[in-house]
């Protein structure tokens, strides 16, 4: 039993690892077009903003396990086959990338207004104040977001069981829930409780370094 | 020399400057005053590029501010640091990284030791030594206020420009700040802008002062000239109403400069013509360590004209106000 948990754990780490990294790599970009295209911006172009918002928000409000299923050509064309721990990965990101590029925008567009005008005052150049004001500054609070993302992730994890993804989530529905083995049911739970709480534990501890 | 001739800006259809012609020399300390929403804070933002004006000129050293030239734009502003009333420092980066910053955006070594030793020299002028490796969140108002006028320094500007810098903070630490402006201009010939709405900034540093208002200049000259005997909107601003001097008899408004004011000139006064009259109202103040003052008096219907000709023979300027 222990090694079944074992390697659905590993599926787990697997789906959440790889579709964090890729989520976040491609969601940086809409939010820095975000960001930088909003009415308080940089370079405010409404058109822009509101075109790749609207695409943000279809995507977000998706239900994850319709996108699971409508995507599964898309899949296939990517990674040859559409079942299994690794074709999960791609459903996993595609929902991931609009949720975390406005969790990127949001904590991007914090950054205080007035420090974005000092470093104009100082002759700081758009490009410049991208990186060193606006991204700089909201390290701690993207990371926040990053850790949400993570965590949820976790939870969408176990929807991906639908196409053969594996991982604790599915393991807990399909032998725990399914075939009432309480006590699958249970150790998945603790498992993934235990999971939750040490990732939250690091963000909280990377958060106060970083700010 | 900062120049501006019949400077107009508006926001659509708000019109926020209205003809502004001002003349900033090299070395002064120089305040612009007026209420929230005079337009004094756009106007240091005009003087900068970080807005622009729809009309009239302003040059900095004979170079037109025009916010299409880019370049010379971004040539200007190193020359003109600025510091603001929220300090506006990076909140991750400790003291040395915010002031070290500017040369950063201009491409210059901030780890080098000549860079190391010109920083840590400002922010030893600003005397924040123990500091250099604190967070803003450690510091307090005045602490920050001191590192962003350190961060505005880094880059050797010839002029400072202060967007309402001691508004957010209390009357001892805004002191603090003031003197520091002060050995600023003293030491390093900067010549410094002062935008705010508090008098009190304006009496302890400028030279000369323009007062806005609705995004006009009403009157400028000394803080002394426009405090003893300001205009009507400036009466106003300073709260000093005329409504609460007695409606009998006239009332006399005497004006003290720096020699007079140490004269007893009211009791020498009331012995040498041997009459009677009260004090209404009296004012007293320091301006960069000189006094002036005024002080209104009312006199019988039938003294006015002995009384104003003893002002006159002491040579004490007065003004008969209404009542």
């Amino acid at each position: 039993m222990s090694s079944v948990i074992w390697t659905s754990f590993q599926q787990t780490l697997y789906m959440v690892f790889w579709s964090t990294l890729f989520s976040v790599i491609l969601g940086f970009i809409p939010a820095i077009i975000l960001t930088l295209t909003a009415p308080d911006g940089l370079r405010p172009n409404k058109i822009v903003y509101e075109t790749l918002s609207l695409i943000v928000n279809v995507f977000r409000s998706f239900p994850f396990i319709i996108l699971l299923v409508i995507i599964i050509p898309f899949t296939r064309a990517l990674i040859g086959k559409a079942i299994g721990t690794r074709a999960a990965v791609v459903p996993l990101t595609v929902s991931a990338i609009p949720y975390i590029a406005r969790i990127f925008e949001t904590s991007l567009r914090e950054t205080d207004p007035g420090v974005i005008e000092a470093a104009r005052s100082f002759g700081a150049s758009d490009w410049q104040i991208l990186l060193r004001v606006y991204i700089k500054e909201s390290i701690p609070r993207m990371l926040n977001g990053v850790i949400l993302l993570i965590i949820s992730l976790v939870g969408y994890s176990a929807m991906a069981g639908t196409v053969g993804g594996g991982g604790i989530g599915d393991l807990a529905i399909r032998y725990g829930y399914q075939q009432y083995k309480t006590d699958v049911l249970i150790i998945c739970s603790a498992v993934l409780i235990v999971f939750v709480q040490a990732v939250q534990m690091l963000g909280n501890y990377l958060y106060k370094k970083l700010s | 020399m900062i120049k501006l001739e019949n400077v107009s800006k508006s926001f659509g259809d708000l019109e926020v400057l209205k003809d502004i012609s001002l003349q900033i020399n090299d070395h002064e300390i120089y305040g612009i005053i007026g209420q929230s929403g005079a337009g004094k804070s756009t106007l240091l933002r005009c003087i900068n590029g970080l807005e622009d004006y729809q009309s009239g000129t302003i040059s900095v050293d004979d170079v037109t501010v025009d916010l299409k030239d880019k370049k010379k734009l971004h040539l200007l502003q190193k020359e003109m640091g600025m510091i603001f009333q929220n300090f506006n420092l990076l909140e991750r980066l400790d003291v040395y990284d915010n002031v070290a910053l500017p040369m950063k955006f201009w491409g210059m070594k901030t780890k080098t030791p000549e860079a190391k030793k010109k920083i840590e020299g400002l922010i030893e002028l600003v005397g924040l030594s123990d500091k250099i490796h604190a967070r803003p969140r450690e510091l307090s108002g005045g602490q920050k206020q001191r590192v962003a006028i350190a961060r505005a320094l880094v880059l050797d500007p010839k002029i400072l420009l202060c967007d309402e810098a001691t508004s957010a903070l209390d009357p001892a630490i805004t002191r603090g700040i003031l003197d520091l402006l002060s050995k600023i201009n003293k030491q390093m010939g900067i010549t410094i802008i002062v935008v705010t709405h508090q008098m009190e900034v304006v009496k302890q540093i400028c030279e000369r002062v323009a007062f806005i208002k609705g995004g006009r200049v009403l009157q400028i000259g000394k803080p002394e000239e426009l405090f003893i005997r300001p205009a009507k909107d400036i009466k106003a601003f300073l709260h000093e109403d005329s409504e609460l001097l007695p409606s009998e008899g006239v009332n006399i408004q005497l004006f003290f400069t720096d020699e007079s004011a140490d004269e007893p000139v009211i009791s020498q006064m009331a012995r040498k013509l041997n009459i009677d009259f009260s004090i209404s109202w009296a004012k007293l103040e320091d301006f960069r360590s000189n006094v002036y003052g005024s002080l209104v008096i009312n006199v019988k219907e039938e003294d006015k004209d002995k009384v104003t000709a003893y002002l006159d023979s002491v040579k004490v300027l007065w003004e008969v106000l209404n009542g």
